[in-house]
C-alpha cells in the first residue's frame, strides 16, 4: 500500500531544484516510476513530498555532434533512446541494451535519468555508460557538477546524488577509432534483469594487433557495476588469444564482488562473469579489428 | 494530503476527478471510472495485465500515477469496439481461440493495438516482442500470436 504524500509538479528544471530545496530529505523525484513506484508500493520508500518532473520537457533531448558526442536529457525515456536513429548510428550498442530491458511497457514510460539514479546494480545502463566512458551532469540550485558514471554509484541503490540535487544529462563521448563495444546479459527470461551483465570497450593499436585500450565492466556482479581493473591492465599490449582471455577471465571473476540471492549464489555468479568476459572480450576484439 | 483535480480523456470520454495523488491509473479506471476490462494481475508491475494506451503509447497502468495521466488521453479495451462492433484484433482472437481463462487478453489487446499502430506490417518477431512482458499463465501464446498476425496480414481489414 503506498503510503499518503504531497503532490508536486514541477515543469521546469528551475522549479525542480526550487522544490528539492525547499524539502531536501523529505522528498521525492519521481519521472517515469518505473523502479521508485514498485518501493514504494513496498513500502520502503515513503517520501513525504514526491515531485513529478515527467513532464520536463527541457530535459528530453537527444543530441549529438561529432566533437562533443552524445547527449541525452534524464526525462529521455528508454523507448525514445531504443528508437533514436541518432543512437544507432553512433552507439548501437545502446539500442541493443534497450531492446533486452524489461517489456515495452517500461521502455515508453521508464526514463534513462530514473534507471541510474535508482542505483541498482543490476541496472542496463550502468555497465554500458561507464564502458563508453560516460558521465552524468548533476545540478542542485547552486551549482552545477559533471562526474564521470564510474564514480556515480555508491553501493546498492545508492549513488553520489545529494540531498538537492537532480540529474540532468548523460554525456557519452565520440567512440574512438578501432574501437568497439559489446554488451550481454544472462537472465533466465529474456529481457528481465541480468544474473550477470558485462560491457567491453575494446581499442586496438593502428595496426589491429594489440588491444591498447580496454575497458571491462561488470553488473550485478558487485553492489554497484564495477571495472575489472586488473583484468583490463592484463589486456592492454596484448592480443586476445586463447591464454589471455583464460588469464583475464579468471582475473576479471575474482575482481567481482557478487552476492547470493534467489537468483544464483555467489559462486554461479562468478563463473558467469568468467564466461561472460571471455565471450565478450573476444567479440569487442574482433569488432574493433574491424572498425575503421 | 490533498486531492489533485486530474482531467483526463478515457476512451472519448472526458473526466474531472479529484483523487489522492497515491492512487495509481489502474485503481481509478476499475474503481472510480468502473471500467473494470482492464485487469490487475500482479500489481508490481511484472505481467502487464493492466497495460492501456497512454497517449497511443502502451503503459503499465499499475505503474503510472493517475495524477500523472493529467490531461492525457487513456485508451482501455473497452475503448476498442465500436458500439457493438467488435475490433479487428477483439475478432481475430475470438476466431483464433486465443485465450483461455481471459484474464491476459485485455493487456495482450492493449499491447497489440500499440503495435499495430505504430507498424502497418509488423513481423513475427515484432509480435513477439509487443507482448513479450504480457504475461499469460494458461500459455496460450501461440494462439495469441497467430491472431495478432491474422490482422497484421490485413484478414480483418473494414470487415463490419
Amino acid at each position: 500500500m503506498i503510503r499518503n504524500f504531497e503532490y508536486l509538479r514541477a515543469d521546469t528544471i528551475k522549479d525542480t531544484l526550487n522544490l528539492l530545496e525547499e524539502h531536501k530529505e523529505d522528498c521525492k523525484i519521481i519521472c517515469g516510476g518505473q523502479s521508485l513506484l514498485i518501493l514504494m508500493r513496498q513500502g520502503l520508500v515513503a517520501p513525504k513530498n514526491l515531485i513529478d518532473i515527467k513532464r520536463l520537457k527541457e530535459l528530453n533531448y537527444i543530441n549529438f555532434d561529432k566533437k562533443g558526442g552524445l547527449r541525452i536529457g534524464t526525462t529521455t525515456t528508454h523507448r525514445e533512446i531504443e528508437k533514436s536513429s541518432l543512437i544507432k548510428d553512433h552507439y548501437p550498442v545502446l539500442v541493443d541494451m534497450e531492446k533486452n530491458l524489461a517489456s515495452v511497457q517500461t521502455r515508453n514510460w521508464g526514463t534513462i535519468g530514473g534507471n541510474l539514479a535508482h542505483g541498482d546494480p543490476a541496472g542496463d545502463p550502468g555497465p554500458v555508460l561507464i564502458s563508453l566512458n560516460g558521465a552524468v551532469k548533476i545540478a542542485n540550485k547552486e551549482r552545477e557538477r559533471n562526474i564521470p558514471l564510474e564514480e556515480f554509484f555508491v553501493d546498492y541503490f545508492e549513488t553520489v546524488l545529494e540531498e538537492a540535487e537532480l540529474l540532468l544529462e548523460v554525456q557519452v563521448p565520440v567512440i574512438p577509432p578501432r574501437t568497439a563495444v559489446a554488451y550481454e546479459k544472462f537472465n533466465i527470461i529474456k529481457n528481465d534483469q541480468g544474473i550477470v551483465s558485462v560491457a567491453v570497450s575494446i581499442t586496438t593499436d593502428d595496426d589491429g594487433v594489440r588491444c591498447k585500450e580496454a575497458r571491462i565492466v561488470l553488473g550485478a556482479a558487485a553492489s554497484t557495476p564495477v571495472r575489472a581493473k586488473g583484468a583490463e591492465q592484463m589486456l592492454i599490449g596484448k592480443k586476445p588469444d586463447a591464454r589471455i582471455l583464460d588469464k583475464i577471465s579468471d582475473k576479471a571473476s575474482e575482481e567481482a564482488d557478487p552476492v547470493d540471492d534467489i537468483h544464483a549464489t555467489e559462486e554461479y555468479r562468478r563463473r558467469l562473469v568468467k564466461a561472460l568476459t571471455k565471450k565478450l572480450v573476444k567479440k569487442a576484439w574482433e569488432q574493433a579489428r574491424k572498425s575503421p | 494530503m490533498e486531492k489533485q483535480l486530474v482531467r483526463i480523456k478515457v476512451n472519448s470520454e472526458y473526466y474531472e476527478l479529484y483523487i489522492k495523488p497515491k492512487k495509481l491509473l489502474v485503481e481509478v479506471l476499475r474503481d472510480e471510472l468502473g471500467l473494470t476490462g482492464t485487469k490487475r494481475g500482479c500489481n508490481t508491475g511484472a505481467c502487464c495485465a493492466c497495460t492501456v494506451l497512454l497517449d497511443g503509447i502502451a503503459v503499465k497502468s499499475c505503474s503510472v500515477l493517475a495524477v500523472q495521466a493529467d490531461g492525457s488521453e487513456i485508451t482501455t479495451v473497452e475503448g476498442l469496439a465500436d458500439r457493438a462492433n467488435l475490433a479487428p484484433l477483439q475478432r481475430s482472437f475470438l476466431d483464433h481461440g486465443a485465450y483461455q481463462c481471459g484474464f491476459c487478453t485485455s493487456g495482450m489487446l492493449m499491447s497489440a493495438t500499440a503495435l499495430l499502430s505504430e507498424k502497418l506490417s509488423p513481423t513475427k518477431e515484432d509480435i513477439r516482442e509487443s507482448i513479450h512482458g504480457n504475461l499469460c499463465r494458461c500459455t496460450g501464446y501461440n494462439s495469441i500470436i497467430r491472431a495478432i498476425a491474422a490482422v497484421a496480414e490485413g484478414k480483418y481489414k473494414e470487415q463490419k
